[in-house]
Formats: structure tokens, sequence, C-alpha cells
């Protein structure tokens, strides 16, 4: 069996216990559904609270006066000015403007900074920052810690039972907080557009946690499989599907993800890899660029599809893309050639060797219920 | 109607008293699979054994089912364009995909019966 060689989160016997169905993932046997199945999961995050297991992700922390300066030199996001108890997004940029990875940045303050990274990414990430700031600020990779996410509109009265004052607590706030005795820290944010936490906790006290949310009434597991079609109706990138080292911000449609004091015309333009080639997209335009697509049939029009125009010309490729279950259908992601990304443009993705209709869309494809107080 | 007979594709085959035979896949099949969101039917003509004749869609994946013995496919459950769901619920009733003329009609007697089956079940079980 090749799953003696994977990697396990401190809640893998947990999975087995909940009846889940095993997968490998970014070199971890992570669960892609439970008994529940994927449809129900789904639907149940976005109407109660789902916990999903995602300590696979990487966790470093950053310490040093120059740490969010260092940091600065190799995202576009504005990091110094980022307050205490805030987190932001950003992507790690490579010479060419290509993203690296996505990731997640805390202030936790004391000049210090809590990073959350991609699993398959964390390991060459945590090179690449030795590689270019440890000079700079003191570099602790925490992958051993968990990292939990309990999501949906019941997420905040479920976590307030064990912490009142997470109630309090906003989109991308993050702060330290105990919970059943056990110093973790806890952010509003989510990847499913739902309201809800991440929460980081010592590996040892994961399982504790799990199982005292998971003995709330509001609350079932989520695995991997639901996880991916709540971020792809939320309009959430993937990296490595959505967003790769050959596409920029500006080609990933995540310009709002560069902040104006890093911009060409910001307080502390450029400086970051990439920034010249990034200017210049955003300046004259890209060839193409990452948009929502509707399917017009039920189908599932999934990664890799080909799309085309009227007269069946490639004009791009389905980055992300499968079955809606809040939507109850079809949704996808794809890169599409400028000349047709208007809303509403009729397009064709080939899917085993048939045309199927589809219409250039918003994303998200659903709601997104951030708590903004 | 006959007893059930398998392939190991995991679908189950019916030989009905008109000489027609029904096509589904078994219940353990569509556990492996999970939620159905999409069926693609096969069209009404002949296929060879082993032909991609139907398309599962789960939320995540793609399966492909494959004609399970040489024939002419005579009808579909047209049912699961709208309610796919059914692969879930009723996989050896309401869940059917399609109808069948055999090329050859002893063929179907050759495959796998219920002991066979889960004899393959419990084997795939163990390993």
């Amino acid at each position: 069996m090749t799953t003696e060689t994977l990697a396990k989160t401190p809640l893998h016997a947990l999975h087995l216990e909940l009846g889940a169905r095993m997968v490998p993932f970014a070199g971890y046997d992570m669960p892609v559904q439970y008994p529940l199945g994927v449809m129900k999961e789904h639907l149940h995050s976005r109407e109660a609270a789902g916990l999903f297991d995602v300590s696979h992700m990487g966790q470093i922390i950053l310490r040093g006066a120059n740490a969010a300066k260092a940091l600065e030199s190799l995202v576009p996001v504005d990091i110094i000015d980022l307050p205490v108890g805030l987190q932001r997004y950003a992507m790690f940029t490579d010479a060419n403007g290509g993203i690296l990875d996505d990731l997640m940045v805390a202030n936790l303050g004391n000049d210090t900074l809590f990073l959350v990274v991609n699993a398959a990414c964390k390991q060459q990430d945590l090179m690449h920052l030795q590689e270019h700031i440890a000079s700079q600020c003191h570099i602790e990779s925490c992958f051993d810690r968990a990292l939990l996410a309990l999501q949906g509109p019941k997420a905040v009265e479920v976590l307030a039972r064990l912490a009142p004052q997470v109630a309090k607590m906003t989109f991308m706030q993050f702060a330290p907080v105990r919970l059943l005795g056990v110093d973790c820290y806890v952010s509003r944010s989510g990847y499913t557009g739902e309201d809800g936490f991440e929460i980081s906790v010592p590996a040892e006290h994961a399982e504790a946690l799990a199982r005292s949310l998971l003995a709330e009434p509001e609350v079932q597991p989520i695995g991997l499989g639901a996880r991916d079609s709540l971020r792809l109706e939320a309009g959430l990138c993937l990296y490595g599907h959505d967003m790769s080292t050959s596409t920029t911000p500006i080609e990933a449609s995540l310009l709002w993800a560069i902040s104006k004091a890093r911009r060409a015309d910001g307080a502390r333009a450029g400086g970051f890899p990439g920034a010249e080639r990034i200017f210049a997209q955003q300046r004259d335009g890209v060839a193409s660029k990452r948009v929502g697509l509707l399917p017009q049939e039920r189908v599932p029009v999934r990664e890799g599809a080909e799309i085309v125009d009227a007269d069946g010309k490639v004009i791009g490729s389905v980055c992300s893309g499968g079955f809606g279950p809040s939507l109850g259908a079809p949704v996808a992601m794809g890169y599409v050639q400028s000349a047709h990304i208007a809303l509403d443009t009729p397009v064709w993705a080939m899917v085993r060797g048939k045309r199927v209709a589809m219409k250039v869309a918003k994303t998200p494809f659903v709601p997104q219920r951030y708590y903004r107080g | 109607m006959s007893e059930l007979r398998f392939t190991v594709d995991h679908e189950w085959l019916r030989q009905d008293a008109d000489g027609l035979v029904t096509v589904g896949i078994t219940a353990y099949a569509q556990e492996a699979l999970g939620d159905v969101v999409f069926v693609q039917l096969p069209e009404v003509q002949a296929y060879a054994v082993g032909e991609e004749v139907a398309v599962l869609e789960s939320v995540k994946a793609a399966s492909n089912i494959a004609m399970p013995l040489d024939g002419e496919v005579v009808e579909v459950n047209a049912e699961l364009e709208a309610s796919p769901e059914l692969v879930n619920q009723d996989p050896l009733g309401q869940g059917w995909f399609f109808r069948f003329r055999p090329a050859d009609a002893s063929a179907v007697a050759a495959l796998l019966d219920q002991a066979a089956y889960e004899r393959l079940l419990n084997a795939n079980a163990d390993a």
C-alpha cells in the first residue's frame, strides 16, 4: 500500500473513526468525504457548520523588527501597514510575475507575522523565505501544528460557546484565543465563501478540540471534496489549478489582492519579484484572463477542457470545474482570451468531443456571506 | 424477472422476459462514486463489448460505463437526465441506465452470478 509513505495529520485516526474515505493529497492521507457524502457535506456547510481538517497546510512564523519589510520584498501586498490583529491575502511572485504560491499573512503584533501557505508548496515556500529573507528576520516553520476550519452560518454560534469573544471578530481579524484551555490562533476567514473561522492549534490538542466541535449539534465533518466545490462556488482560486508560475496576478484576475501602496503609483511601488511585468500588464492588458464560466447544460465541465468560440477556434481552457451543489448546476473557471471575457459572452467547452454552451459569468457564483460587523 | 448478472466493472444486468437486458451499476459502485450529478446516456444504436456507452459524473469526477456485451441499445432511462441522484438512491431499480438486445442471448448467463460478484467484492476489500 502506498498510503504508508503518506504523511498523517494529527486528526488522521479521527477521520478513520468517522468513516472517512481517504485519498492521497499533497503527500498526506486526507479525508475526501465522510459517510454524509460530498453533496450533503457541501450543503450542510452552507446551512449550518462544517469542520474541515486543513492541517496539511503550512504554518510559518516570521519574527523580527524587519519581518514585514522583508516579506514585502516577496509579495505585492502591503504588510508594513497591516494592522495588528488582521490578516491579508497575498501571493509569492517570481521574477516573471508568475505566482509561486498564495498565502494568508496575519500580524500578531510584537513584530511577529503568521503565514498559512499551501500544503503542496510549503517546503518550497520555506526554502524561498530562507533564501531571500533569512538575514532580515527569524523564520520558524510550524508544520506540525494542526489547522481546523469551522465554516458556515452557525460557526460563530458554535465557537462562541468555547470562547465568547470570537463573536465580536469580523472578517479577516486574527487573534490569540484560548480554546479548552489551550492557546490557539483564530482567524475569522476561510475558503468556502461562508462566515467562519480557521483555528491553529498545537498538534497534541487538535483531536480534543475537533471532538468538542463535532459534538455540537450544528457541526458535521467535511472532506476535501466539498471543500473544493464550496471554494469553486465562492469563486476562490486553487493554487496549481487556477494560478501557477505560468500566470501572473493580473492574468489570474487577482489585481484586487495587489495593495494600493505596492502598485505602480503607490507609496511603496514595486519592490517585489516580477513587478515590472505585472505593472506592464496592468497598464497594457493581458492576452487572456481568468473568468467565471456557467455551463448552460447540466453536464459538468472539468479542468483541462478546451474553450472555443462560435467558430470553433480555441480561445482558452477550463482551470477548475465541477458541479455546484448550492447552485444545483455546474460551475467553472477558465482562462479565456481577452476578446471574450465580457460578462455574458457565449463561449463553448469541448466535453468528450461535444460542444457545451457556457456564458462568461461573475464570480462568486453564490453570494459571499462574510461577517463584516 | 430473472436473477442478476454482474461484470467486473460493477455493472448489473437483468435479462427480461422480452429478451432485452437492463443495465445499471451496483450498490457498491454508486457508493464508491459518491453523489451522481449527471449521467450521459448512450445513443440508441449498436455497441461492441467494452465500448464506452455512458458517463457518470459525480461532484468531483467523471467515470465511464462500458458496454457489458455486444449488442444494440434500444432504450435509455431518460429519468436520469433530470434526476441523476436515482443512481445513488435506487441503483438496482429506478437508477437503471439502458436496455439492450444482446448479439448473443446466452452470453448474459456466462457473466458473474451474485455469489461470484460477492467473492469479487470480498477479494477487493481484502486487497
